[in-house]
C-alpha cells in the first residue's frame, strides 16, 4: 500500500516515452478543454480505443494528462469570451471575462492557470501521503450527504444577492424546472417531454451555458457596436511575472480553494460545485466583495483553485475505491478494465507501479502542463485581436460544434441559440444568469439525492438531521440561506448602517 | 423596459403553466418513500407563476418608460444574430462543414469586407481543418448532409 | 436574411450530386460488403456502463487487431433510460453503418414508459455475451448466508425499519429482480434507485444500503478487498470460473427458482442490407475469439454466449414476453 512505491512511480513517470504521452495529453486535453462542449470525459473516451497498444502505465498518463489539460484549458475560453470552456469554469468567468474587457486578460489567464495548478499540487500531496485513508472518509458519503453538500454549495452561492430578488428566485426557479426536463430516474418515467423525442434527453447544463453566457455575452456586447473589446491586453510573458507578483497576496483564498475543491472533489459531489462554493466563500469573506464581478482577480483564483483541486481530487475514489468522483473518472475506470485491470481497493496491492506511477505522473503533468499554458498565455491573449468579422463566425462555429458534440444531437445546436436570446434578454431586464445555471447543475443531482434519501428513511425528513455529517452540512447550509435575513439586523443591531445589495455574480 | 419585462414574465408563467400540466399528470403528492414525480415541479411551477405575477405588478407600477432596446442598439444584434440563426438552420440540412463555410465566406465579406481571397481562404480552411481534427482524428461525428455524402462520408 | 437564401442553389446541386453517387454506389453489390466510411456504434446508457464498456471494448479491439477498414465511433446517446439511442438508430432505416448496442433496457424502457420503440424494428445482429446477477451484501455484516439474510429481511419487512436494496435504474432489471426475490418469499425490501452499478455497489460499501443486486464486474474489486459477500447468484447454475465457482445459485441457496441474465447483444438500424449484416456478423465473432475480449468476460464473470441469426431472434423473443410478464407482475408497466 504504502507510499514508500513514490520513488518506483517517479521512475516510471519519468520515462521518455511517458514524458512524451503526457505531454501529448495535456496539448489534446487544452484543445478539448478549450472547445466548449467537448469535456474532459468526452475526451478520455474518444482516446480509449486507440489506447490499446499502449502498456497501461502509459495509457492512464496519457488519459489523466489529457484531463489535466481540460482543467487548465476550461479556463482559456471563459476569460476571453464568458464562455466557460467546461462546466467547473462557470465561476471563472465572474472576474475573468470582465477583466478580459478591462484588457487584463493576460493577467486573468496568468491567475487562472497559476491557481489551477496550486489546486491541483495541493490535491496531489494530500492523495500521495493520505489515499487509502481518505477512501473511507468518502464512503460515508451517501445520498443524504450528497444533498446536504448540493444544498450547502445553493446556499452560499445564492445568499450572495444582489439586484431584484425576485428575479433572482425566477432564475432559481428555471434551471430547476430545466433540470426536471427528462427521465426522473426515481420513479423511471419521463417527465415535461410531452411525447417529444428530443425531450427524453432533457436540457444538457453546458449547452445552456454555451447559449447564455457565449451567445448571449456576443449579442450584448455588440449592442454598442461591431468589436470586441479588451484588445490592449498585455501580449508578452511579462505580464506572468507581473501576476505572480501580486498572487501571494491572495493565499487564504488560495488555501481555502484548494481544502473547498480537495473535500468535495474526492467524492461524487464534483468540481463544479466547488468551484461555485469557493468562489462564494472568496466574495463572502473579502474586504471588497464590492470589486467582485467586475474583475477582481481574486474572483479568478478561488473558482480555479478548487476546480483543479476538485478535478485531481477525483481521482482518488477512482483508484482507492473503483468508483468514479467525476464523469471522466468513470471513463477511464472503463478503460482499467479493457486494460485488463480491476479497478478497486486491491489495485494498490497487486498493481503498485501502475498506481504510483498515475501518482506520480499526475506532478510531472501538472508541472508540464502549467508550464505549456503560461508559455502560450500571450498568444491566447492575442486571439482577441482576430478582427470582428472573423472571430465572430469563429466563435459560433465552435459554440455550435460544442452544443452539437454534448449529445450528437442537432436539437442541442437550437437550445444554444435560444438560450443565447434568453440570456440576451435576462440580462437586459437583470435576471441574474448565475443562479439559473447553479440550478440547473445542481438540479437534477439534488433532486435524486434527496428522493434516495427520503427513500432510505421511508419518507422521514429527519434523515438528514439524524446523520452525523449530513446534519452539520444542513445546520451550516441552512445558516448560509438566513444569513442575507440576519446580517442587515445585525448590523442594524450593532448600530451600522447595512451594505446594500451590489449587483456581482453574473 | 416595462414592456420587454411583462412579455417576459407573461411568457415564464405560461410556461410554467405547461409544467404545471404535466406536474399534475405525474402525481403530485408524497407517496410512502417521498415525493412523487410530480411533486418538485408543481411547486416549482406554482412559486414560478406567484412570482411573475409580482413581477408583472412591480413593473406595471414602477417600470421604467426606457425603451428595452434602441434601434441603434438593435440593429449590430440583429446583424449577429440572423447569420448565426441561419448558419445552425443550414447546418440542418448541409451539414455543419457546409454551413460553416457558407457562413463564415459570408459573415467576412457582410460585416468585416474583407478581401475574397481572404474570404475564400479563410471559409475553406476552417471547415476543412475542423473536418480533419473532428472526423479523421478525434473520431467525433458532426452534422453532415448531402455533398459529405457525396465524397463517401 | 440574404445569408439563409443563398445557399439553396448549392443545396440542390448538392442533392443531385449525392443521389448520383448514391444510384451509382448500389452497384459492386456483388462483391462482399466492406464499410467505406467510419461506423456509428450507439451505446444507449452512460459513459462508463457496462454497455459502454463493452462498445469501447469492442471498438478498441477492432482497432488493435485491424479487424476494420473503418473506425467504430462509439457514441452516447443515454436520454430517457436509452430510449434516445433507440429511437436514433430506429430513425436510419436501411443505414449499413449504425450499430447499436443492447441491454435490458431494450424491453424494460419501452414496457415502462411508453416511448414507442420495439427490438423488431432494429436488426439482430449478435449477442456477445449475457451478464450475470448477484446477491450481495456488506462484508460487515453477520450474514453468511443468503437464508440468514432473507430471514431478516423477513422480519423487518412489515415496519418503518425495512431492509434497503439498492439498484440500477427503476423499473429496469435490478428491480425486476428485487420484485421476483420479494413475490416469490413473501417479504418486502426498500428499493433504492441510483444512476449506475458502480455507484450502487459503493453504496454498499459505505452501509447505505443493505443489499444489492449488482453484475458481477460491478462489485468484483471490493469483494477481493474484503468489503462485500455475494450470497448467491441469479442462475440455475454455478458460475464456472474458479474465483466465482462456491457461490451457491438462488435456488440451492433459498429454494425458489429465480434466474435472470441480461443481455449484451448487438442490433443494426432497421432494414440493414444482408452483406452489412453478414459483414458485422464476422466482425464480431473475430472480436469475440480475441483474446482480450475473453478475458473481458471471465474477469467479469459474463457468460460468453455467442450466437446470431434465428436463435438470436428466439432469444430475443422469449426474453421479451418474459420482461412482459415480469414487469406485469411487479406492477411496472405503463399504465
Amino acid at each position: 500500500m504504502g507510499i514508500e512505491n513514490i520513488a518506483l512511480g517517479f521512475q516510471i513517470a519519468f520515462e521518455p516515452f511517458n514524458l512524451f504521452v503526457a505531454v501529448v495529453g495535456l496539448s489534446l486535453g487544452i484543445i478539448i478543454g478549450v472547445l466548449p462542449g467537448l469535456g474532459g470525459a468526452n475526451g478520455v473516451a474518444i482516446l480509449l480505443p486507440l489506447t490499446f497498444r499502449m502498456p497501461p502505465n502509459s495509457a492512464i498518463i496519457l488519459l489523466t494528462s489529457l484531463y489535466w489539460g481540460a482543467l487548465f484549458g476550461g479556463a482559456i475560453t471563459s476569460v476571453l469570451f464568458n464562455i466557460p470552456g467546461e462546466p467547473w469554469s462557470v465561476a471563472t468567468t465572474f472576474d475573468g471575462y470582465p477583466m478580459a474587457r478591462k484588457g487584463q486578460g493576460g493577467a486573468a489567464l496568468t491567475g487562472a492557470f497559476t491557481s489551477s495548478f496550486v489546486g491541483a499540487f495541493f490535491s496531489t500531496v494530500l492523495i500521495t501521503l493520505f489515499a487509502p485513508l481518505l477512501a473511507d472518509v468518502a464512503l460515508k458519503f451517501g445520498p443524504p450527504e450528497i444533498f446536504s453538500i448540493q444544498f450547502l454549495t445553493f446556499s452560499a452561492f445564492v445568499g450572495l444577492g444582489g439586484g431584484n430578488p425576485l428575479k433572482s428566485l425566477v432564475s432559481i426557479l428555471l434551471g430547476f424546472i430545466l433540470a426536471a426536463v427528462g427521465l426522473d430516474i426515481v420513479t423511471g418515467q419521463l417527465r415535461m417531454t410531452f411525447g417529444i423525442a428530443e425531450l427524453m434527453t432533457g436540457f444538457d447544463f453546458i449547452v445552456a451555458v454555451i447559449g447564455l453566457f457565449g451567445i448571449g455575452e456576443i449579442l450584448l456586447s455588440v449592442e454598442e457596436g461591431l468589436s470586441f473589446k479588451g484588445v490592449g491586453t498585455g501580449m508578452n510573458l511579462r505580464v506572468v511575472l507581473d501576476t505572480w507578483k501580486v498572487l501571494p497576496r491572495y493565499w487564504r483564498t488560495f488555501i481555502r480553494g484548494c481544502f473547498i475543491g480537495f473535500w468535495m472533489g474526492f467524492k461524487p459531489g464534483g468540481a463544479t460545485p466547488a468551484s461555485f462554493m469557493s468562489y462564494s466563500f472568496a466574495k463572502r469573506f473579502s474586504k471588497n466583495p464590492e470589486k467582485f464581478g467586475k474583475g477582481e482577480l481574486e474572483g479568478v483564483v478561488a473558482p480555479e483553485t478548487a476546480a483543479h483541486a476538485a478535478g485531481v481530487a477525483a481521482m482518488l475514489p477512482m483508484i482507492t475505491l473503483g468508483i468514479p468522483g467525476s464523469p471522466t473518472a468513470a471513463v477511464m475506470l472503463g478503460g482499467l478494465i479493457i486494460w485488463g485491470l480491476q479497478p478497486g481497493p486491491m489495485l494498490f496491492v497487486e498493481k503498485p507501479d501502475f498506481v504510483w506511477g498515475l501518482i506520480a505522473s499526475m506532478y510531472t503533468g501538472n508541472i508540464i502542463g502549467v508550464l505549456m499554458v503560461l508559455a502560450f498565455v500571450p498568444f491566447f491573449a492575442a486571439i482577441l485581436r482576430i478582427p470582428f468579422a472573423i472571430l465572430t463566425p469563429l466563435i459560433v462555429v465552435v459554440c455550435a460544434i460544442g452544443s452539437y458534440a454534448v449529445h450528437n444531437n442537432m436539437i442541442d445546436v437550437w437550445y444554444m441559440l435560444i438560450f443565447g436570446v434568453l440570456g440576451y434578454v435576462f440580462k437586459k431586464l437583470d435576471y441574474p444568469l448565475a443562479p439559473l445555471v447553479l440550478a440547473l447543475v445542481l438540479g437534477d443531482l439534488a433532486e435524486n439525492a434527496l428522493r434516495q434519501s427520503l427513500i432510505m428513511s421511508q419518507g422521514s425528513l429527519t434523515i438528514f438531521a439524524t446523520r452525523p455529517i449530513a446534519g452539520i452540512i444542513t445546520a451550516v447550509a441552512l445558516f448560509f440561506f438566513v444569513l442575507p435575513v440576519l446580517t442587515p439586523w445585525w448590523r442594524r443591531l450593532r448600530g451600522r448602517p447595512s451594505r446594500g445589495g451590489v449587483t456581482t455574480h453574473d | 423596459m416595462r414592456a420587454a419585462d411583462l412579455i417576459t414574465a407573461a411568457v415564464l408563467m405560461l410556461l410554467a403553466g405547461v409544467v404545471l400540466f404535466d406536474a399534475v399528470r405525474l402525481g403530485i403528492g408524497w407517496g410512502t418513500d417521498g415525493p412523487k414525480s410530480g411533486f418538485f415541479p408543481f411547486w416549482l411551477a406554482t412559486i414560478m407563476i406567484a412570482t411573475c405575477a409580482v413581477i408583472v405588478l412591480q413593473a406595471l407600477r414602477r417600470g421604467s418608460a426606457a425603451p428595452f432596446v434602441t434601434r441603434e442598439q438593435l440593429a449590430p444584434v440583429l446583424k449577429v444574430l440572423w447569420p448565426a440563426a441561419g448558419m445552425v438552420a443550414v447546418t440542418q440540412f448541409l451539414g455543419l462543414y457546409v454551413a460553416s463555410a457558407l457562413y463564415i465566406g459570408f459573415y467576412m465579406r457582410w460585416v468585416g469586407r474583407h478581401s475574397w481571397l481572404a474570404v475564400m481562404a479563410l471559409s475553406l480552411s476552417i471547415p476543412l481543418v475542423t473536418f480533419l481534427v473532428f472526423e479523421k482524428w478525434l473520431l467525433v461525428p458532426l452534422p453532415k448532409g448531402p455533398f459529405e455524402a457525396w465524397l463517401g462520408y | 436574411m440574404k445569408g439563409q437564401r443563398s445557399p439553396s442553389p448549392h443545396w440542390i446541386v448538392l442533392s443531385i450530386l449525392g443521389s448520383v453517387w448514391l444510384t451509382g454506389g448500389a452497384a459492386p453489390a456483388v462483391a462482399a460488403w466492406e464499410p467505406t466510411k467510419p461506423i456509428e456504434f450507439i451505446v444507449p446508457a452512460g459513459t462508463g456502463g457496462g454497455a459502454d464498456q463493452m462498445a469501447r471494448l469492442i471498438s478498441g479491439i477492432a482497432e488493435k487487431h485491424k479487424l476494420s477498414p473503418q473506425p467504430l465511433i462509439v457514441v452516447n446517446k443515454s436520454g430517457g433510460a436509452g430510449a434516445e439511442g433507440f429511437l436514433h438508430v430506429k430513425g436510419k432505416k436501411g443505414d449499413a453503418y449504425t450499430i447499436v448496442i443492447t441491454l435490458s433496457n431494450l424491453f424494460t424502457t419501452p414496457l415502462h414508459t411508453g416511448v414507442p420503440f420495439n427490438w423488431r424494428d432494429l436488426t439482430p445482429i449478435a449477442r456477445m455475451a449475457l451478464d450475470q446477477f448477484i446477491l450481495w451484501v456488506n462484508a460487515e455484516t453477520p450474514y453468511k448466508t443468503a437464508k440468514e439474510y432473507i430471514a431478516v429481511v423477513k422480519e423487518r419487512s412489515g415496519g418503518g425499519n425495512r431492509m434497503k436494496m439498492g439498484g440500477t435504474g427503476s423499473a429496469q432489471e435490478d428491480q425486476i429482480i428485487t420484485i421476483q426475490l420479494e413475490q416469490a418469499l413473501g417479504l418486502k425490501f426498500t428499493y433504492v434507485p441510483f444512476k449506475g452499478g458502480g455507484e450502487v455497489c459503493v453504496n454498499l460499501v459505505g452501509t447505505h444500503v443493505d443489499s444489492t443486486v449488482n453484475n458481477p464486474i460491478e462489485c468484483v474489486s471490493h469483494w477481493k478487498a474484503g468489503r462485500v459477500r455475494p450470497l448467491a447468484v441469479f442462475d440455475t447454475a454455478h458460475i464456472p470460473d474458479p474465483d466465482w465457482k462456491g457461490i451457491p445459485t438462488v435456488k440451492e441457496a433459498l429454494g425458489v427458482d429465480i434466474h435472470y441474465l441480461m443481455l449484451r447483444g448487438i442490433f443494426g438500424a432497421p432494414n440493414m442490407p444482408k452483406d452489412a449484416v453478414d459483414w458485422y456478423i464476422g466482425l464480431l465473432k473475430k472480436v469475440y475469439d480475441t483474446p482480450e475480449f475473453k478475458k473481458y468476460l471471465s474477469d467479469g464473470a459474463l457468460k460468453p454466449a455467442f450466437t446470431t441469426g434465428a436463435e438470436y431472434v428466439k432469444w430475443v423473443e422469449e426474453n421479451e414476453q418474459l420482461h412482459k410478464d415480469l414487469m406485469a407482475k411487479g406492477g411496472l408497466l405503463k399504465k
